[in-house]
């Protein structure tokens, strides 16, 4: 316990204003990773209120709750919402609380960037959302903007929407730069590569993912800034562009991002099931091999959203073999985790729970990705509801629930206390029956034939429309648990001891609960 | 062990022979094996993959419900001390590599198939544009739009949703059975996506560019399908019928299309010659508004704010008569507004002119002719 002594001792060095400009002016990693935390929280609950509103809509044929103009507005800040602002600063506040936690650091390497990259956030959001309340209305294109929807034919308010994304995009590739440059620099002494945790090794992968992706989404957002204001034609065939153009660019940025927020949930699973298995993690390398070939192979799969715009036939074969080949490594990093389960000592705490869920859940995302990648049966998949399914089982039961399970994992290590395990585990109960009822019948849905956003539908497919809003409504209410259990677990509780879970290994657990302002202010020493 | 995974092999093998029993009629939870090779093909592409991935889920996940059943602390369990091993390694990682090649193997053959259009005997270009379709028949060179027929009282719940519901329209696509049909589809406005199911044809339909696609249907009947490329407010509002016609009654259809033709030029002619009044011009001209241009300027004309300008009132409506005949004959380049020259005969064009003028308050007076706005005929 000696870190804790040295970091009493330098408790005087604090000069913490107080109120609220303790939240504006800090530079801590652990305020700030709060405050991502928080802000993710917020925007979950909005993206999630737009949620409810599509399956209102969509709990009948006909319309009855919103015109289309404005469910398209809801279908596409809904998306930009949850990736931009729920999953992506949900992970980002993550790294800032558990990197230098876990690496044996005082702080991030740049604690006043730290900062800067958070703060402009709100900012982001506000004018995204506000866009919503202007004549004409947000963003009604889609969160992929496929132009020339979101340039010729996009509401006035599409300039907002562009610096949004821009300001997002910059307070992101911040994040990643000060990810990389305190795992590099600021690991404890004989913390080598292959001793960091696997959290440690997926962010630092997933950093450099959103360092090369992000400033092309920039890119992409400037174009459609100048096609539809100052009079260029990137992505207009009538003056020599070509509107698959800007396909080919999104989702060059759009697949790796989709690996940016999974690879993270694979780290953390990584730390929870051998906690919770009283073992070892089961071949810690070829989890490190398996994520870098993930995050390789993310950049030759863009155009497998693609394979109905008309590509040449031997682009087609080779963006389906790439994106098939993706599916091995996937399929170490879960043959692994069962693995380590495989003989362990099991106990089934809500953190454990929740990366069970994550598991079988995210696999059933990974399957039906594997049927998308078979490029003739996308021809009958492609912008229907099967796809909708698809990636809201790697998304929502992938990506929120790995950030649930972290959430429950270390809360007592933030907080100081215990979380309630009765209420967590309703919270987990309640959550994944309603999130299949919610995503599974979509499966079904897109099979049938029904296309996504769509704010009405044939009448074959009303039964499990309704099933789904309500699967919908239920999974939403659950998350309110979430809430009370976060609340509940702040204000007080049954003291968390330094390493509340017996299984566990790792840094951040020789630290005291809940773990001082600084961390390690004298570096540990790794064996 | 044993008892899971046959307990779970037996509950997808139901779920598989439910959803295999569906054969050409639309199922409700599966794909449709649709009324072309290529469909089938297709279909039986979506069933291996999806056994695969049925298989590969029973025994992963049943290991990992024996552990969880098993393995638990509560029941005493041991923690074991293994964490490592190559040779397990390798051979997860070598047998779905040789599984995907078994797969990669018929997909291939049957995209090589899919892709090929050469060799065909008929040739429709296919147009989308916000919100309908347009259909030519390049042999015969003759064409028209296809547009959505359900009622807006249907849509907005004010009467009982008919059968075909969202999935009718007033002209389908008429093609023969047992021909290659070839498909060259494009866009006048945003990316649009023509897709039926029973088909498997998905192509998406870029403004400026001409894609390829191909079906040969083997039974006549009605195939449903619609839009699925998001583009704008009404997507899912422009759906696609195809009705699959005998040769000789294809034939037969052919015939009359061709006459009609000749008798609409004609009477293009007369309508030219004839003077309307405004009683018949408001008349035909709401049919026509309401039918074509209320989706964006709403049905009393009061448009959407900051996407689609108002007519109620406006300058164009109660302005120069030459501009808002241009404006609707010729459309508005880089925005929504459509020329509608080739979509509307000159009667209807004049008739929804004058309803514009004259409705929702609107009181110039003017009475449009069929000369007037096509002058180039006189």
């Amino acid at each position: 316990m000696n870190t804790t002594t040295t970091a009493d001792s330098h408790e005087h060095h604090d000069h913490k204003p107080k109120g609220i400009m303790r939240w504006i002016l800090t530079t801590n990693h652990k305020d700030i990773g709060s405050l991502y935390l928080m802000f993710s929280f917020l925007m979950f609950i909005i993206g999630g209120a737009m949620a409810m509103v599509i399956r209102a809509e969509l709990y009948q044929p006909g319309l009855q709750i919103v015109e289309p103009n404005f469910f398209n507005q809801m279908t596409t800040v809904h998306g930009l919402i949850m990736v931009f602002g729920a999953v992506m600063p949900a992970f980002t506040g993550l790294a800032n609380w558990l990197i230098p936690m876990m690496i044996g650091a005082p702080d991030m390497a740049l604690p006043r960037m730290n900062n800067w990259s958070f703060w402009i956030l709100p900012m982001a959001f506000t004018i995204l959302l506000s866009s919503l309340f202007m004549e004409g209305g947000g963003p009604n294109f889609g969160w992929t903007f496929y132009a020339p929807l979101s340039t010729t034919y996009a509401p006035d308010s599409t300039a907002l929407f562009v610096f949004a994304i821009h300001i997002m995009g910059i307070s992101s590739i911040l994040g990643a730069i000060n990810v990389v440059v305190t795992i590099i620099n600021m690991r404890a002494p004989g913390m080598t590569y292959m001793k960091m945790p696997l959290f440690v090794w997926t962010w630092l992968i997933t950093a450099f993912l959103l360092i090369a992706v992000m400033p092309v989404l920039a890119a992409t957002v400037t174009m459609v800034l100048t096609d539809k204001y100052f009079g260029t034609s990137f992505f207009a065939a009538a003056g020599g562009g070509d509107p698959v153009l800007f396909q080919h660019i999104f989702w060059f940025f759009g697949h790796p991002e989709v690996y940016i927020m999974i690879l993270p949930s694979f780290g953390i699973i990584s730390a929870i099931v051998p906690t919770f298995s009283r073992k070892k993690l089961f071949g810690y390398s070829s989890m490190v091999y398996a994520t870098s070939s993930i995050a390789l192979l993310s950049f030759l799969v863009w155009a497998h959203h693609m394979f109905t715009t008309g590509m040449p036939v031997a682009a087609e074969l080779f963006f389906m073999y790439c994106t098939m080949l993706i599916s091995v490594p996937t399929g170490v990093k879960v043959f692994n985790w069962v693995a380590t389960m495989w003989r362990g000592s099991l106990t089934f705490e809500t953190p454990m729970l929740f990366a069970i869920a994550f598991i079988v859940l995210f696999s059933i995302g990974g399957f039906s990705g594997l049927m998308l990648a078979i490029t003739p049966a996308d021809f009958q998949y492609h912008d229907t509801y099967f796809v909708v399914a698809h990636f809201h089982y790697v998304l929502v039961t992938g990506a929120i629930f790995s950030i649930m399970a972290a959430a429950y994992y270390w809360l007592p290590k933030w907080t100081g206390y215990m979380y309630d395990e009765r209420l967590g585990k309703l919270h987990f109960w309640t959550s994944v029956i309603s999130v299949n009822v919610l995503f599974f019948p979509m499966h079904f849905l897109g099979l049938a034939g029904m296309p996504r956003r769509v704010p009405d539908y044939a009448l074959q497919f009303a039964d499990f429309n309704q099933l789904v809003s309500i699967g919908g409504f239920a999974f939403g209410l659950s998350q309110l648990i979430f809430l009370v259990v976060v609340i509940k677990c702040a204000r007080g509780g049954e003291k968390a001891p330094a390493k509340p879970w017996e299984g566990a290994e790792g840094l951040e657990w020789d630290m005291p609960s809940p773990a001082p302002y600084h961390s390690h202010t004298t570096p540990p020493r790794v064996k | 062990m044993r008892k899971i995974i046959m307990i779970s092999a037996a509950m997808s093998t139901v779920v598989l022979s439910g959803s295999a029993k569906s054969n050409s009629e639309s199922s409700t939870i599966n794909l449709t094996q649709g009324v072309t090779d290529i469909s089938q093909s297709v279909y039986d592409l979506h069933m291996i993959i999806l056994t695969i991935c049925a298989i590969i889920g029973v025994v992963v996940f049943g290991a990992m419900f024996y552990a969880i059943v098993n393995h638990r602390k509560s029941k005493g369990a041991q923690a074991a001390q293994f964490h490592e091993s190559t040779k397990v390694e390798i051979i997860w990682t070598v047998i779905p590599f040789f599984i995907l090649i078994g797969m990669a193997i018929p997909a291939t053959t049957t995209l090589i198939e899919m892709e090929d259009d050469s060799a065909s005997d008929i040739t429709i270009k296919i147009t989308g544009s916000q919100w309908k379709w347009h259909y030519e028949y390049f042999d015969h060179d003759f064409g028209f739009f296809s547009l959505l027929t359900t009622p807006q009282d249907q849509i907005h719940n004010k009467s009982e949703k008919g059968e075909n519901y969202l999935l009718e329209v007033d002209r389908p696509l008429v093609i023969p059975v047992n021909k290659k049909v070839r498909f060259l589809i494009t866009a006048d406005d945003v990316i649009h996506s023509w897709w039926v199911p029973a088909f498997a044809v998905k192509q998406d339909a870029n403004p400026g560019f001409i894609n390829g696609a191909w079906t040969k249907v083997n039974e006549p009947g009605i195939y449903r399908g619609q839009c699925a490329e998001l583009c704008g407010k009404d997507h899912g509002f422009m759906p696609i019928v195809v009705k699959v016609l005998s040769e000789a009654d294809y034939d037969i259809w052919l015939t009359d299309q061709l006459k009609d033709v000749e008798q609409a030029k004609q009477d293009e002619q007369q309508a030219l010659a004839s003077t309307l009044t405004m009683a018949e011009s408001m008349t035909l001209g709401e049919q026509v508004y309401v039918a074509r241009c209320a989706m964006c300027h709403q049905v009393g004309g009061e448009g959407i704010a900051g996407a689609f300008p108002k007519l109620k009132g406006s300058p164009i409506a109660l302005g120069d008569i030459a501009a808002h005949i241009d404006v609707v004959v010729n459309g508005k380049p880089g925005t929504a507004m459509q020329a509608f020259a080739n979509q509307l005969t000159a009667k209807e064009l004049a008739a929804v002119i004058t309803y514009e003028r004259n409705a929702w308050g609107n009181d110039t007076g003017d009475v449009v002719q069929v000369s007037d706005v096509k002058p180039e005929a006189k």
